[in-house]
């Protein structure tokens, strides 16, 4: 761990979800009578006891295979969910491609969509008319920005959303498994962009399957097994225990 | 989790500031708005213009069978501007609260997703339900001018307040409906209810006096008179209807108490409103 000043403090966080099999009073009663309540509902621990902390200028990888719970820590890093134990602390603001144009609206044209997100992602209106050019030429879809948005492909998609995101200028910047998308030059323009962002000292968490990529952006990687952290450093040793087959 | 616990200049992620933290936001909120409205009317030929067509039938509607079929007119002085004071009121409390309680469901990909004030929703769908409501008001106030409306100060200054009241109690009772929606999906059924009663349970279409007839002035009327959306109705009569007649008709005694029972009780359900959401808002993501 670097000696800079850290950027988001995770404290023994907990988070269980309740998976709730029905709602309907019918069944709720029906089972109730049966003795089935247990039935109803089951609890599931996403994330136990984790506990992690990302300094300015870090790059860390979040890995681990489907429901380890590395896309909840990330909810709860940006705040869209909250932890049932321990604290989630940052400093800075944050941005995220979470989840690729969640806040597009297929209605809206790309210059509007380029508005609307950049608002959702907390810039404010004059710092959006001034990026605007920027985002446009990086995303590269020029002579689109002015058709509803229902209309592009996904690969237009993306890189509109990650051309907005990117120009946040977020203290963390959080990115879930997109980069998979988009064709090869698009995606070494957003590792390059991913690596400038690092440079300046932002903080990066990533969740990506991809462990090749992974590799080059980060050098630092946290295992996730069932909700647990079983792994904090080297990404090759990440990568070889992820790796081998199931034990 | 105390904010003292908190090292210097960190922050608890995703915890905002209510209704205050919306307030700072504006630039986004107006942005919100406008996608509301631009995906509401997208694709249709008349788009805005429904805003104007869906009252003036309901107008027309309740004008014939009630006014002429009922003989309302002839009870009534002005019966038409008396009932459409009415009727902007109600579209525009049945408007606010029927889409502030879908907004968080209805939003839910930017909800799971994106962190942000999730007051800001049933906010925007309250500023949206008013894009539509000063358009009637403005074809309300072409037919109060036409019958000799000559409001004083007083008058134009107690709608404003009226509608303050209004809006309060649209957004307490959306916030409450909303945040328990994302739980029991039930809830928009029943907001359906409450709004089917509402335009009968308020003096829109007849008068108070015929309400104090049957249920004379004991506490049923006094629990008629607090509803606040009764007490909004009476308040736009007085300032679009009541300037327009002889002034024979009066308002019901004690009518500022009342009023300021309403505001209370607006009041109240504002503040619910936001403790409900703010104890909601943390589940919102993993219950949508």
């Amino acid at each position: 761990m670097s000696g800079r000043p850290e950027r988001i403090v995770i404290d023994s966080v907990t988070k269980q979800f309740m998976l709730r099999h029905t709602r309907a009073v019918k069944e709720i009663v029906v089972k109730s009578f049966q003795g089935r309540r247990a039935e109803l509902s089951e609890q599931f621990t996403a994330l136990a006891e984790v506990n992690l902390r990302v300094s300015e200028g870090e790059a860390v990888a979040l890995l681990g295979r489907n429901g380890s719970g590395k896309s909840t820590l990330l909810k709860l890093i940006s705040g869209v969910m909250a932890p049932d134990q321990g604290q989630v602390a940052v400093r800075g603001n944050i941005a995220g491609l979470i989840d690729v144009g969640a806040g597009f609206h297929p209605d809206l044209t790309g210059r509007e969509n380029v508005f609307l997100n950049g608002a959702i992602l907390g810039m404010s209106e004059a710092k959006i008319k001034r990026e605007f050019d920027r985002i446009v030429a990086f995303s590269e879809i020029e002579e689109f920005i002015d058709t509803e948005v229902k209309f592009y492909s996904s690969g237009m998609f993306l890189r509109l959303a990650f051309a907005v995101a990117v120009h946040t200028d977020p203290d963390i910047f959080l990115v879930d498994e997109i980069l998979a998308v988009g064709d090869e030059p698009f995606q070494h323009k957003c590792l390059a962009r991913i690596g400038e962002l690092r440079e300046e000292g932002k903080c990066l968490v990533i969740v990506s399957h991809d462990l090749d990529l992974v590799a080059r952006l980060t050098d630092r990687a946290v295992l996730l097994e069932r909700g647990r952290i079983v792994h904090d450093g080297a990404v090759a040793e990440a990568l070889r225990r992820l790796r081998e087959p199931e034990s | 989790m105390s904010p003292a616990e908190l090292a210097d200049g960190f922050r608890t992620p995703g915890e905002g500031g209510g209704l205050r933290q919306v307030l700072r936001q504006r630039y986004l909120l107006r942005l919100l708005v406008r996608k509301e409205l631009r995906a509401r009317y997208h694709g249709s030929a008349l788009g805005m213009l429904w805003s104007y067509i869906k009252p003036a039938v309901q107008f027309g509607v309740f004008y014939f069978v009630i006014g002429v079929f009922f003989k309302m007119t002839s009870t009534v002085d002005n019966y038409a501007v008396y009932l459409f004071s009415g009727i902007v009121v109600m579209n525009f409390f049945s408007e606010a609260f029927g889409n502030a309680t879908r907004s968080i469901t209805g939003n839910w990909a930017l909800v799971k997703k994106i962190y942000l004030p999730r007051e800001l929703f049933p906010v925007a769908s309250v500023l949206v339900s008013f894009t539509h409501f000063v358009p009637q008001v403005a074809v309300l106030l072409v037919g109060c001018i036409a019958t000799g409306w000559r409001p004083s100060v007083w008058h134009l200054l107690a709608g404003v307040g009226g509608f303050v009241v209004l809006a309060g109690f649209a957004l307490g009772l959306g916030l409450i409906f909303g945040a328990l929606n994302v739980v029991f999906r039930d809830f928009e059924n029943v907001v359906d209810l409450i709004l089917m009663i509402a335009t009968w349970a308020s003096p829109v279409i007849y008068t108070w006096t015929a309400v104090q007839a049957s249920l004379g002035d004991g506490a049923l009327w006094w629990l008629y008179q607090s509803n606040p959306l009764t007490n909004v109705v009476e308040i736009f009569h007085w300032t679009f209807w009541h300037p327009t007649t002889d002034g024979a008709v009066s308002l019901p005694d004690g009518m500022l108490l009342f009023v300021g029972i309403a505001t209370l009780v607006s009041t109240v359900i504002l503040a619910i409103g936001q403790l409900v959401f703010r104890r909601f808002d943390g589940r919102f993501a993993q219950e949508l």
